[in-house]
């Protein structure tokens, strides 16, 4: 059996994680607080744009435009939103796991990474990282997703890029992340999905379908970068929230079972100590 | 009394304006165009600007860059990716911005640096006529 003192330490070393733990739940959990609820103001305007796309192409089928045709060849370009900071449980690696089993060819893919994670996984994989914002994930501002989209929609045009997928991961609710994979550009086909009665009004377009559509799709594509970012925040701060949790719930387990031990090595050495005396009085005698 | 339509003015980070009003004006790539209650189905793009809700007596104004509007003839929704109240805005900073676009215009050389500095001073204007 393990000395009393060697059990101590380890427990002493134990309780001091565990308020490590303590703490890092807690700040996760008002972070989350805060990533939710900017999630949620930013929805209605995402929405929006959404519907207003969906509506166009809806309505006008024939459309001929290059933000929509699919293979155009060129490369795959990923952005792979993760984070700066690991234990978050599994939510870094999960993601990193969702863009390998595209199975792209990895000559082929141009990574762009947002978040110190992703970035150091998918390069030791033997991805190439084409462009890397590492700041952005601590705060994301609708100014950085116009500046990534911007850039992307520039090497669409110029046919460095045949398609763009976003990867993120989605908040459904405090417990539940899904790692999730957009394709942001061509524009997926919309024409099955039924539209709204309202939004089947005959609309007119100032000064055409594709003026319009023109300018919308840029800004389309950032509202879903914009949304990504945040809600990968608070899927992060989520992960990272239920991962301390647990974390602080097997140190208090462990505690438990090393306090028992403890103890008895406490008993074993009293007991030991009294035979040892009641030996020596008897051999006086 | 004129019939009154609703109106949302909605921004990535938070729903702008919402509530009623009789009126609004904004700038599109082609001029400026006012609503009333009732107007044909449009989707319009819209050029740095003022908006102008009218609602009674009241008017309000508002800078807007760059963006979009959905009309419908009971509702009217504008998604702007900016969107600024005249209280939000500092008139030195726009000015400032003003004359360094101009300044820019006059000197740029390449397509690229001219458009930039056209949007900057179109914003410029638009943020210093909400002021006035």
């Amino acid at each position: 059996m393990a000395s009393m003192r060697e059990i101590k330490r380890r427990k002493d070393s134990i309780a001091n994680t565990q308020q490590i733990t303590k703490a890092m739940k807690l700040v996760a959990t008002v972070k989350l607080q805060k990533a939710r609820g900017k999630a949620e103001e930013g929805k209605p305007y995402s929405e929006f744009v959404y519907n207003v796309v969906r509506s166009i192409l809806a309505k006008t089928p024939g459309i001929d435009h290059p933000y929509l045709k699919s293979g155009n060849g060129g490369k795959h370009a990923a952005i792979v939103i993760t984070s700066n900071r690991g234990l978050a449980g599994g939510y870094n690696s999960n993601l990193v796991k969702l863009v390998m089993q595209k199975n792209w060819p990895k000559d082929q893919v141009e990574i762009y990474a947002i978040g110190r994670k992703g970035r150091d996984a998918l390069e030791r994989q033997g991805y190439k990282i084409a462009e890397y914002y590492s700041e952005v994930i601590n705060e994301p501002l609708y100014k950085d997703a116009m500046e990534i989209g911007s850039k992307l929609l520039k090497e669409y045009k110029n046919g460095q890029v045949g398609e763009i997928h976003l990867f993120y991961t989605s908040f459904k609710n405090t417990v539940t992340h899904i790692p999730t994979v957009k394709r942001l550009l061509p524009v997926e086909d919309m024409s099955g999905e039924q539209i709204p009665a309202d939004a089947q009004a005959i609309m007119n377009y100032e000064p055409d379908e594709e003026t319009v559509l023109n300018a919308v799709i840029p800004k389309y594509m950032t509202s879903l970068i914009y949304g990504a970012l945040l809600e990968s925040l608070a899927s992060e701060n989520g992960a990272r929230m239920a991962a301390m949790d647990a974390a602080t719930g097997n140190a208090e387990e462990m505690i438990e079972e090393l306090a028992l031990l403890y103890n008895r090595a406490r008993q074993g050495t009293i007991t030991q100590e009294l035979t040892e005396i009641i030996a020596g009085a008897q051999a006086i005698q | 009394m004129p019939e009154k339509f609703h109106l949302q003015v909605v921004t990535p980070n938070r729903i702008f304006f919402e509530g009623e009003a009789e009126f609004v004006e904004m700038k599109t790539g082609e001029g400026r165009i006012g609503i009333y209650a009732g107007h044909e189905p449009m989707t319009v793009i819209l050029d740095p600007g003022v908006l102008a809700i009218r609602n009674g007596e009241q008017i309000k104004k508002a800078a807007l860059h760059t963006g979009f509007a959905e009309i419908l003839p009971e509702k009217v929704s504008v998604i702007a990716e900016i969107a600024e109240w005249p209280e939000e805005i500092n008139k030195n900073r726009a000015e400032e911005a003003r004359i360094r676009a101009q300044r820019k215009l006059e000197t740029g050389e390449d397509e690229r640096t001219l458009l930039q500095a056209d949007m900057a001073l179109k914003r410029a204007l638009a943020r210093l006529e909400v002021l006035k």
